[in-house]
């Protein structure tokens, strides 16, 4: 009877130990004192650009977006396949359904594997896309990373839909307007992962410090994680703990649209302000209804028609992704390459009950 | 042969149902009140607690809020407590809200002028036929519910994807009728948690009253014992998935309605919740015993906390956390009470004797 | 084998438990490893010889570190699910333990070799909260572990908040996607097969083992036999715990990431490749040999499709599928096979 129960608790014992073992296999005692990191590396813009290239033809481009089935990614490859066909490539959208890292590592691999000469993606993890990008960077491929950015390291070029200090410039400029410059706001974000909205948000707080904006006090922010739900509640409760609220910044389209949807059907229509970063069909109904009075994006399809522009360019030899390089861009003009390969799309679209039904996305 | 010759103590109690004793069965209609009591008095705490840090949660509209909030938290658990009294669980309820819940705004934009009950039918409709899949496989391949519903929700949140590829339906693609319901309140109360009222009172009544719901206990306590008097097992757990996929697709519907703003990944993950909601109200997960309105208040104490955490500006980290502990906190009081309740009725059973 | 006699019908199996059914379902099962083993082989000399870049070295290892922690949490999840009993945690283990070396490398100075242990025994710990719940508490192993399932995760968010960890030292980061000198496999293949050698063993070869199963059909009966289900059952979920912890490990290191949504969703995979495997849920019956070649088959499977560009929304009905099929039809077959046997022995039974 106690054999048997003896054999398996030594088994197990064993089993963790075994375990142990293997997690401590080289003794030399790793801290992280004594690593340096090689952060920041620098981009290996290396040979000379060719202004005058041709871009050639029938490249293999691939988009890789954050995740299928998101709308927003949807318009934005739309954009990038427009511009692939415009240069006679090959154009492909390949991506997981659910947004994590891992997923997106096994499919770079794969894009890695079918030899394609460009592939954009936007990351759902700056890191850990890292190895694999690096992987298919040597056996050809040319990176473009595109809404979310990677570590430099990893890419080539990243086209950022506008700078961080222009969303923070825009978004603190317009809920000031619409509150008269004075009163409490507070910030609904994305998840309280995301590297972008983060940025942003660090960013807006400078922003608020500025002397024209001293009456204007951040009470906090809230993460509607993205989610519908979570969004409207986490709106729900911001009113709630916040009585003397005067406006709400979502700078994510999911969080602009449910706290303009909340806001819709309380008693706060009107009275709170909300601006954020939303599309314009998801917002057109509040905007014509009161609840809001105006919001900003960039055009997605054009920042996925720039990356396919860029990657195409990286791949003709055009431009390496050092700083100063130039392409052509079809119909959205010249481009400049800026530091660390950042490549600008440009400043936001504000949207308002007037030019709101110019736009479809 | 089977599991009735030998049941463990442990297994005594958390079956206590199944035996047609009048003695038993009253008590354990005692233990179900006492179960539904006790979320009452947490649900009240847990208010009482948040508005005395901040008055306004119990202002009109912030009540207009946790009950709008709840509706369909509350179907789709009233539907799961049908399920799982049957000692099945249904874990496609979140791909089968999301598909008919993108099928509702499809509609309305292929025909633009569809009447919302239409809607309301076809979505219903939709999500029994889910149901179905679901109840065939289950009921007449005799495969375990719990690994067909996880398959199913793979295949279902599939063609959900398939069919939207990335599109989005917003809430200017929708009649205003149609979203109106979604917010609209009657004296104050939203429609959706009339709906959701509705619901819950016909399945209570139904599990309580009639002697088909009575069968669906005597199937989850025991379902050879249930086969041996009579009862056909097959059929009713068919029709339970049935219901289940049928209230899927009314709270799929009423998601078009609420939310407006539609993609193919309505609802995922919600499974969980709504399992963790039936668990939370008393609900047994190995079937048999389980009231739909205790179901309906685990749902509404679970929503309460969502909101009650984003009042008192509780690390939003923590949120899932709580939940978790919770469901622990929750089977683990039940079986507690259990345990009390076992050994007293053996000491009455050994003073009789 | 000695609990022939205790073989009961699963508890909400609908056929009644007539002696030919059971033996011709353990003959089918007996050879339902031998058809995953075989559907396997098919795939992939079919993905060979029609996909493009399927077979090459570099897609073998990238196909193998992908399939690793899957494969690694099969392992104690097989012995779970064969003692009749389910651990919907794991993903949520490998979240924490990640975040947990993420915020240790982060903030307390201790080496990697330390916190790497450290990380293996915090799984560890993790896993005897969900066994005492299970049998300490006698409390049932999936509302259980569905309740961990968010504690751990909400706590693993609230370890590292909205922070990513991510400077881990090159040298290990690179180590663990490292070949095996002059091969395409890559050498944390060894640790795998090593732990698999362990767990068959243990489980095929022991009375412990044994026992498992006999648990799995009925706890009764298996404590007669004369082993304590609960410790047997609370050592199962710790072990869990642990190779989650490792899984954790790897999963960070792997990806030099460490945080809070890591392998959100794992679960359901797991239990997929488990039941595909022939592991049956109720228990008692299964074998690791199906499970590893269910998890290759998973895995063979998806890489293929994604080679040949098949969209991940087909992808996710095909997982689906599987999982289904996977129950139904050893079930339809068994089905068969039990009434053809039935009829040849009513005559002698009724005489």
């Amino acid at each position: 009877m106690s054999a048997y129960r003896r054999g398996l608790r030594v088994g197990a014992t064993g089993l963790t130990i075994a375990a142990l073992l293997l997690s401590a296999t080289a003794c030399g005692g790793t801290t992280r004192d004594d690593t340096d990191n090689d952060a920041g590396a620098g981009n290996q813009a290396s040979g000379a650009a060719n202004p005058n290239a041709a871009l050639r033809e029938g490249l293999k481009i691939a988009f890789l977006p954050k995740q299928l089935n998101n709308p927003y990614f949807t318009v934005s490859d739309n954009g990038g396949k427009d511009a692939v066909t415009e240069i006679k490539g090959e154009f492909k959208e390949v991506g997981p359904s659910e947004a994590s890292a891992s997923s997106q590592v096994s499919y770079i691999n794969t894009l890695s594997q079918q030899g394609m000469d460009v592939i954009v993606t936007s990351a759902n993890d700056p890191n850990a896309i890292c190895g694999a990008l690096n992987q298919a960077k040597a056996a050809g491929a040319k990176i473009v990373t595109f809404d979310s950015d990677t570590k430099p390291e990893c890419r080539q070029v990243f086209v950022n839909q506008v700078t961080a200090e222009g969303i923070a410039e825009n978004q603190v400029k317009l809920i000031s307007e619409q509150i008269g410059g004075a009163g409490e706001v507070a910030i609904l974000s994305a998840t309280a992962n995301a590297t972008n909205q983060n940025a942003w948000i660090a960013l807006m707080k400078t922003e608020l410090a500025k002397p024209e904006y001293s009456k204007i006090k951040l009470v906090t922010v809230a993460y509607g994680n993205d989610d519908d739900q979570k969004s409207f509640q986490e709106t729900q409760g911001l009113l709630q703990s916040y009585p003397n609220l005067k406006g709400i910044i979502s700078p994510t389209t999911v969080g602009v649209a449910a706290a303009a949807r909340y806001l819709s059907g309380s008693q706060y229509k009107g009275k709170v302000k909300l601006t954020g970063l939303g599309t314009p069909n998801q917002m057109r109904q509040y905007v014509k209804d009161g609840t809001v009075d105006a919001f900003a994006l960039w055009s997605p399809a054009d920042l996925g028609y720039l990356a396919a522009y860029a990657g195409a360019a990286l791949a003709s030899g055009q431009i390496t992704g050092a700083e100063g390089d130039k392409f052509k861009a079809g119909k959205l003009g010249e481009f400049t390459v800026a530091k660390d390969g950042v490549v600008i799309l440009g400043p936001p679209t504000v949207f308002d009950k007037n030019n709101i039904d110019q736009f479809q996305f | 042969m089977s599991r009735t010759g030998a049941v463990a103590p442990d297994q005594t109690a958390e079956h206590a149902p199944t035996d047609p004793g009048q003695q038993r069965r009253g008590l354990t209609e005692r233990l179900l009140a006492v179960r539904e009591l006790s979320l009452l008095i947490a649900l009240g705490l847990l208010v009482l607690v948040t508005t005395l840090r901040n008055d306004r949660f119990l202002s009109g509209q912030s009540v207009k809020d946790l009950l709008l909030g709840c509706a369909i938290l509350v179907i789709l658990a009233v539907g799961q407590t049908v399920v799982i009294v049957t000692r099945n669980v249904d874990l496609s309820v979140g791909s089968i809200l999301g598909l008919v819940a993108f099928a509702t705004g499809t509609l309305f934009v292929s025909a633009p002028g569809t009447p919302w009950p239409v809607a309301f039918v076809l979505g219903v409709a939709l999500g029994a036929l889910c149901g179905v899949v679901n109840g065939g496989l289950i009921a007449v391949a005799r495969v375990p519910a719990l690994v067909i519903t996880l398959g199913t929700l793979y295949v279902f949140r599939g063609v959900d994807y398939y069919w939207a590829s990335g599109r989005q339906i917003n809430a200017a693609d929708m009649p205003q009728s149609f979203l109106r319901l979604g917010n609209q309140t009657v004296f104050g109360v939203p429609v959706l948690f009339l709906v959701a009222l509705v619901v819950v009172a016909a399945v209570g009544f139904y599990l309580r009253s009639y002697r088909s719901g009575r069968e669906l206990y005597a199937i989850g306590s025991e379902p050879a014992a249930a086969r041996l008097s009579g009862i056909p097992v097959g059929r009713r757990v068919f029709a339970v998935f049935v219901a289940s996929g049928a209230l899927a697709g009314l709270a799929g519907v009423l998601y078009a309605a609420r939310f407006g703003t539609l993609d193919a990944a309505a609802g995922t993950g919600l499974e969980l919740q709504v399992v963790a909601a039936a668990v939370v109200g008393g609900v047994a997960i190995f079937g048999g015993s389980g009231s739909a309105y205790g179901a309906a208040l685990g749902a509404v104490l679970l929503t309460t906390i969502g909101s009650s955490l984003a009042v008192l500006r509780i690390d939003p980290f923590w949120q899932q956390a709580v939940v978790g502990a919770l469901i622990l906190a929750a089977i683990g009081l039940d079986r507690l009470v259990a345990l009390r309740v076992a050994a007293r009725l053996r000491g009455r059973s050994a003073h009789g004797a | 084998m000695a609990h022939d006699s205790l073989y009961a019908a699963p508890p909400t199996a609908e056929a009644e438990p007539g002696a030919g059914r059971i033996a011709s379902l353990r003959g089918l099962l007996g050879s339902w490893d031998a058809v995953i083993v075989v559907a396997l082989v098919v795939v992939v000399l079919l993905a060979g010889l029609t996909v493009e870049n399927f077979a090459t070295g570099r897609n073998a290892q990238f196909l193998l570190l992908d399939l690793m922690p899957l494969a690694l949490i099969a392992l104690p999840m097989t012995l779970i699910v064969i003692t009749g009993e389910i651990d919907l945690s794991v993903a949520s283990m490998v979240g924490l333990s990640s975040t947990l070396m993420g915020q240790l490398w982060l903030s307390s100075g201790l080496s990697l070799e330390l916190i790497c242990v450290l990380v293996v025994l915090l799984g560890a710990v993790l896993g005897a909260v969900n066994g005492l719940f299970v049998t300490g508490f006698g409390l049932p192993s999936l509302a259980v572990t569905i309740g961990t399932l968010a504690l751990y995760r909400g706590l693993s968010f609230v370890v590292l908040g909205d922070q990513a960890v991510a400077d881990f030292p090159a040298d290990w980061t690179a180590a663990v996607v490292r070949n095996i000198p002059g091969t395409s496999v890559p050498v944390v293949v060894v640790p795998l097969l090593l732990l698999a050698v362990v767990f068959a063993v243990v489980l095929h070869a022991t009375p412990a083992g044994r026992a498992l199963y006999a648990m799995g059909n009925n706890d009764q009966a298996a404590t007669f036999t004369g082993v304590s289900v609960a410790r047997t059952k609370f050592w199962l979920f710790v072990v869990s715990g642990a190779v989650c912890g490792l899984v954790g490990i790897f999963w960070t290191l792997r990806y030099a990431s460490a945080r809070g949504d890591n392998a959100t969703g794992l679960e359901l995979t797991v239990v997929t490749a488990v039941l595909l495997g022939g592991v049956s849920i109720f228990g008692g019956r299964g074998a690791l040999v199906g499970v590893l070649a269910g998890v290759l088959l998973l895995g063979v499977l998806r890489n293929a499709l994604q080679l040949a560009d098949v969209d991940a929304n087909a992808l996710t009905i095909v997982t689906g599928t599987l999982l289904v099929a996977s129950v139904v039809l050893p079930n339809a077959v068994a089905d068969v096979r039990a009434r053809l046997h039935r009829r040849r022995q009513r005559q002698p039974a009724a005489s």
